[in-house]
C-alpha cells in the first residue's frame, strides 16, 4: 500500500491560486483513475480536477470556499503498490496501514458522519444546533391537511373553527387543544392565518462562480463612472425580416433571434467608433481599441451569470453569428463552455428577453468600456404623423465608461444602432 | 294507510343505515328506517359476520385434521375429525340472529321506527313504502340512501344452481369436493381458503396477474404461500367461461382448460343496490355506477344523503358506519364533515392482512419523501408461541417530521392491530411516539414498536 498525493494542477496561465468550490468525493470513498474528485474556480472558469490513480481517498486538502495555491496538496489517495509519497509509505508500512500517519489536519476537513437517523431527526439531541425558541406555529404546505387528533377536530367543528387556519405547535405541526383554544380566544391574526412573521435567517457562503461575479461587479461599479443611455427602436422591419428568414431557413440553419441582428449592428457601429470596442487599462492609462469585435453575451445559467464570447463578429454573416450564439449559450447553460470561450470579449450584450423591462442600467464588463442592454420588445402605438400605428418597439439601455467615452460619442453610437436596426437592409448593404 | 311524516328517513338497515338511525334517534331526530330484509345488511347477514364464523369453523377443523394426521408438533392427538357443515351453519345462523335482534333492539331503544318493506322514491322528499301491510306514503325532511351493494354476476355464470354468490356460499350445508373461485380478491380468497381448510379442492381463477392486486406483493406473498401449502391452485391471468357437467371452462394465455368444479363461487366485485328504489325519479349525479357525494355525504339533491356501498369504494362496513354517524349529526343540526385520516381495511385470509393509511408507493406518489421499515414475526416471541411466524408489521413515515402516514401488517390475528394502526394515524403520531410507548410483552403488537424503532435506525430485536 502506498500513498499518492494529488496536487492542484496549473489551471490557467498566470494564476497562482484557485478557489475550491466542491468536493465530489469524501474520505473513505473508492475512486478510479480519471474520476472527478473536486471542482475549483479561477477568475476565468470552473475546472474539474480528476484523480490520476485508483484507490481510496484518505485525506482532503480543504473545504469549499478556501483558496488553494497552485501546486499545493489537494487530496491523498491510498493506492496499491507504491505511491508518490515514499516517506508516507514507509511510515504506513511500519505502523498501522489503514491509519494515515502524521497530518494533524486529517480530522478537520471532514465532519463526522451523522448517527444513523440523526440527520433528519426533527428532535435531534444535544449535538444538533441549538433550536430557536419554539415558533408560534408550524407552517403547513399549501393544501396539506391539518394534523389534529379526532377530539380536536370534533371540538373545532362544534365551535365552527376551520382547522386549516389554526397553527399547530405540537410535534410535526400537530394542532393541540391549547392551539385550538388560543385560536378560539384570539382568532386568527388580522392579516389572515397563514401570514406569520418569519424570524429565521439562513446563511449561505458566497463561493465559486457567485463569488467571482460579486468581485467583478464590485470592480466594475467602483472603478467605472457609468453613463447610461436609453433609446427606443422600432423593430418592426427587423421582425418582419426575421420572421421571413426563419420561415424559409430555420429548418436547415437554425432559428434566428434578435441578437444576431444587434451583434451585426454593433460591429458596424464600432467600425466608425473604434473607441467603443476597447479595453481601458486604467492602471497603465491605455485604451486598447480592438479591431476584432468580440461580443460577450451575458447568459444566465444554473450557477449564475457567465459571459460566453462570440468572436470576430465583424467577419460573421447573420446566420453564422446566430449559430455561434446558440452553440455558446447552450454549452454555457450545460456548464460545458471552455475557458477560452468565456474570455476575451471587447463589448457585451445583456438581454433578459421577455423579462427585459422597459429600461435597465447595465454594468460594464470590466475592462470593457461599453455594454448594450436589450429590453423587452412589445407592440406600442406610434404616431406616424396622421394617426397611431402599432409598431414593435424595443428599448436598448446602453452604458459607457464616461472616463473615455463622452456623452456625445455614446449618443452617436446609440443612434447608429437605432438607424441600422430600424432599416435593417443597411446591415447588408456595404459601402 | 295513513301517510307518515318524519324528520329523517333511512333507506336500508345495513351497518351504515342502522348506525345513522340509532345516532339520529339518540339525538332526538324523529327517524324512520326501512329495510326489505332483516336488519344488519350484507355485513351482518351474508357478509362480514357469517364469513368470519365460517373461517373460524374451517380453521378449527383444519387444525384438528392436522393433529389427526401427524400428531402435530404440539403433542396433541386427535382421531378422525369430521365436519358437519349444516351444524356449523346453524351455529353461524344463531350468531346472525342474535345480532339481528340486537340491532332491532338498539333501534327501538333509540326511538327509531323500523319498517320492513321496500321504499320507492316519488320525489326528493317522498317515498312509497310497500310492505306486507300494503302501501304507505312517507314524507321526510331528509332522506338517507343506504341500500348497500350486491355481488356482480357474470353473463356466462349466472347465479343459481352450482354457481354461487358469496351469500349462497356461506349458506352451503355440505362441503363441495371441488370448488372454483372466480375472482381472487379478498372475498373470494377468504371464502376459498375456508373451504380449502374444510376439505374442498379449491381453484382460484383471477383475471389479473396476481391475487389481491390492490395490495403490494410484500403483503400478499405470505397469503400466496399459504394457498400453496393448502393445496389451492391459483390461476392468474385467467378468465372463466361457462360451467357444465361439474367443470368450469377457463381461458388462460396458453389456451383453455376445463377444471373440476362441483360448485363455482363468483366474487368479481359488488355493484350498488339501487333496484326497486326508483332513483330515476331523482336523477342524482353519479360517479361511475355510484352516487356522487360531497364531504357531508350529500348527493346532488338537497337533503338527500347517501352513505356506504352506494357511494363507492372502499365498500367497508366501518366506513359506512362512520358516514352514518356523521349524517345523523348533520340531521340533528350539528356541524359535520368527513375528516378521517384513514379507513383501515382488513383481509381475513390466512394470514390476515391489515392496512391503514398510505403504503410506501402511495405515500411517494402523494409527493412525500418517506422512510419505511418492517419487522418480521420470525423475530417475535409471541408469534413463535402461536406457531405463526409468517408475516411482518410495516410502517411508512414522512422523512422530514416522521409523521406516520401508513401502517400495514400481514400475519396471524393481525386484524386486531387495526385499532392501534388507525388510532395512531388519526392522532397524528410520529415514529418516536410509537418507539417510546411501552408495548406489552409478549405480544405480536411488539412488532409495531420494533418497526418504528427500525424506521428510526435503531431496532432492538433484529
Amino acid at each position: 500500500m502506498g500513498e499518492f498525493t494529488i496536487k492542484l494542477p496549473d489551471v490557467g496561465e498566470g494564476i497562482a491560486e484557485a478557489e475550491l468550490t466542491a468536493w465530489h468525493v469524501k474520505v473513505g470513498d473508492i475512486v478510479r483513475e480519471d474520476d472527478i474528485i473536486a471542482e475549483v474556480m479561477t477568475e476565468k472558469a470552473a475546472v474539474e480536477i480528476p484523480t490520476e490513480v485508483t484507490g481510496k481517498v484518505i485525506w482532503l486538502g480543504g473545504e469549499p470556499g478556501e483558496m488553494l495555491a497552485i501546486g499545493s496538496d489537494l487530496a491523498r489517495i491510498e493506492v496499491e503498490g507504491e505511491g508518490n509519497r515514499p516517506g508516507a509509505q514507509a511510515a504506513a508500512g511500519a505502523k498501522t496501514p489503514r491509519e494515515p500517519p502524521e497530518q494533524p489536519a486529517t480530522k478537520a476537513p471532514e465532519p463526522a458522519p451523522p448517527e444513523p437517523g440523526a440527520k433528519s431527526d426533527p428532535d435531534a439531541g444535544p449535538d444538533a444546533a441549538p433550536r430557536p425558541l419554539p415558533r408560534p406555529a408550524a407552517r403547513r404546505r399549501e393544501g396539506e391537511r391539518p394534523l389534529a387528533a379526532p377530539s380536536v377536530r370534533r371540538r373545532a367543528r362544534d365551535a365552527g373553527a376551520d382547522l386549516r387556519q389554526v397553527m399547530g405547535s405540537g410535534p410535526a405541526g400537530r394542532i393541540t387543544h391549547d392551539d385550538l383554544s388560543a385560536f378560539l380566544e384570539h382568532g386568527p391574526s388580522h392579516d389572515g392565518p397563514t401570514r406569520q412573521p418569519d424570524m429565521s435567517v439562513s446563511e449561505e457562503r458566497i463561493i465559486g462562480l457567485r463569488k467571482r461575479i460579486a468581485e467583478r461587479m464590485a470592480l466594475s461599479k467602483s472603478r467605472i463612472p457609468h453613463i447610461t443611455i436609453v433609446e427606443e427602436i422600432d423593430m418592426t422591419d427587423v421582425e418582419t425580416l426575421r420572421a421571413r428568414l426563419n420561415a424559409d431557413h430555420s429548418g436547415t440553419r437554425g432559428k434566428l433571434t434578435v441578437l444576431p441582428f444587434l451583434m451585426l449592428a454593433i460591429a458596424d457601429a464600432v467600425a466608425e467608433q473604434p473607441a467603443i470596442n476597447a479595453h481601458f487599462d486604467d492602471e497603465a492609462g491605455i485604451l486598447r481599441k480592438s479591431g476584432g469585435v468580440h461580443v460577450g453575451i451575458a447568459t444566465q445559467t444554473g450557477g449564475g451569470l457567465v459571459v460566453p464570447v462570440v468572436r470576430h463578429v465583424e467577419a460573421l454573416t447573420l446566420w453564422e453569428a446566430g449559430a455561434e450564439l446558440a452553440r455558446l449559450a447552450q454549452s454555457a447553460r450545460e456548464s460545458r463552455a471552455g475557458r477560452d470561450e468565456l474570455k476575451g470579449s471587447t463589448i457585451t450584450i445583456t438581454s433578459l428577453g421577455p423579462m427585459g423591462a422597459i429600461a435597465t442600467t447595465p454594468i460594464i464588463n470590466y475592462p470593457e468600456v461599453a455594454i448594450v442592454g436589450v429590453n423587452k420588445m412589445q407592440m406600442r402605438p406610434v404616431w406616424d404623423g396622421s394617426g397611431f400605428v402599432p409598431r414593435r418597439m424595443m428599448n436598448i439601455s446602453s452604458a459607457f465608461d464616461h472616463r473615455v467615452i463622452d456623452g456625445w460619442d455614446a449618443a452617436v453610437f446609440v443612434q447608429k444602432l437605432k438607424t441600422l436596426l430600424e432599416t435593417p437592409a443597411l446591415l447588408f448593404v456595404k459601402g | 294507510m295513513e301517510p307518515i311524516e318524519t324528520d329523517l328517513l333511512v333507506i336500508g338497515a345495513g351497518p351504515g343505515g342502522y348506525v345513522c338511525a340509532i345516532r339520529a334517534g339518540q339525538l332526538g331526530v324523529s327517524t324512520v328506517i326501512v329495510e326489505r330484509n332483516r336488519p344488519g345488511g350484507t355485513c351482518l347477514n351474508v357478509g362480514c359476520i357469517p364469513s368470519k364464523a365460517l373461517i373460524h369453523v374451517a380453521e378449527q377443523f383444519h387444525i384438528a385434521r392436522l393433529q389427526a394426521r401427524d400428531g402435530g408438533a404440539l403433542g396433541i392427538s386427535v382421531s378422525d375429525p369430521r365436519i358437519d357443515l349444516a351444524a356449523a351453519v346453524d351455529w353461524k345462523d344463531g350468531i346472525v340472529s342474535r345480532l339481528n335482534s340486537g340491532v332491532a333492539g338498539l333501534l327501538k331503544k333509540a326511538g327509531v321506527k323500523s319498517i320492513q318493506g321496500e321504499a320507492r322514491f316519488i320525489d326528493g322528499k317522498t317515498v312509497m313504502i310497500r310492505s306486507e301491510m300494503g302501501e304507505q306514503r312517507l314524507t321526510a325532511r331528509r332522506i338517507v340512501i343506504a341500500t348497500g351493494s350486491r355481488p356482480v354476476e357474470l353473463p356466462d355464470l349466472p347465479f343459481g344452481g352450482a354457481i354461487l354468490s358469496s351469500t349462497q356460499a356461506l349458506a352451503l350445508t355440505a362441503v363441495p369436493r371441488t370448488l372454483a373461485v372466480v375472482g381472487g380478491g379478498y372475498i373470494g380468497l377468504e371464502i376459498g381458503m375456508a373451504f380449502a381448510k374444510l376439505g374442498a379442492k379449491v381453484t382460484i381463477v383471477e383475471a389479473e396477474a396476481r391475487i389481491l392486486p390492490q395490495y403490494d406483493t410484500d403483503l400478499t406473498k405470505p397469503v400466496a404461500e399459504r394457498l400453496k401449502e393448502l393445496g389451492v391452485r391459483v390461476m392468474t391471468g385467467a378468465r372463466a367461461g361457462g360451467h357444465a357437467k361439474g367443470r368450469l371452462n377457463v381461458e388462460t394465455g396458453g389456451g383453455s382448460e376445463r377444471i373440476a368444479a362441483e360448485k363455482v363461487l363468483v366474487t368479481v366485485g359488488r355493484t350498488p343496490g339501487f333496484d326497486g328504489l326508483g332513483l330515476d325519479e331523482l336523477s342524482l349525479a353519479m360517479s361511475g355506477p355510484f352516487l356522487r357525494i360531497d364531504e357531508q355525504c350529500r348527493t346532488s339533491m338537497r337533503d338527500v344523503f347517501a352513505i356506504g356501498d352506494v357511494t363507492g369504494e372502499p365498500m367497508l362496513a366501518h366506513r359506512a358506519m362512520a358516514q352514518g354517524e356523521m349524517v345523523a349529526a348533520i340531521a340533528a343540526g350539528r356541524p359535520g364533515g368527513w375528516d378521517k385520516a384513514c379507513i383501515p381495511a382488513i383481509c381475513f385470509t390466512d394470514p390476515e392482512i391489515v392496512t391503514a393509511g398510505l403504503d410506501p408507493e402511495a405515500a411517494r406518489a402523494a409527493g412525500h419523501a418517506v422512510r419505511t421499515a418492517s419487522f418480521p414475526f420470525r423475530a417475535n416471541g409471541r408469534a413463535m408461541t402461536l406457531g405463526a411466524e409468517t408475516g411482518f408489521v410495516r410502517v411508512v413515515a414522512r422523512e422530514d417530521n416522521h409523521l406516520i402516514l401508513g401502517l400495514q401488517a400481514v400475519g396471524a390475528g393481525m386484524a386486531e392491530l387495526a385499532a392501534a394502526f388507525s388510532a395512531l394515524i388519526e392522532m397524528g403520531a410520529r415514529l418516536e411516539d410509537v418507539a417510546e410507548t411501552i408495548h406489552a410483552h409478549p405480544t405480536q403488537g411488539e412488532a409495531l414498536q420494533e418497526a418504528a424503532l427500525a424506521a428510526l435506525g435503531h431496532p432492538l430485536h433484529i
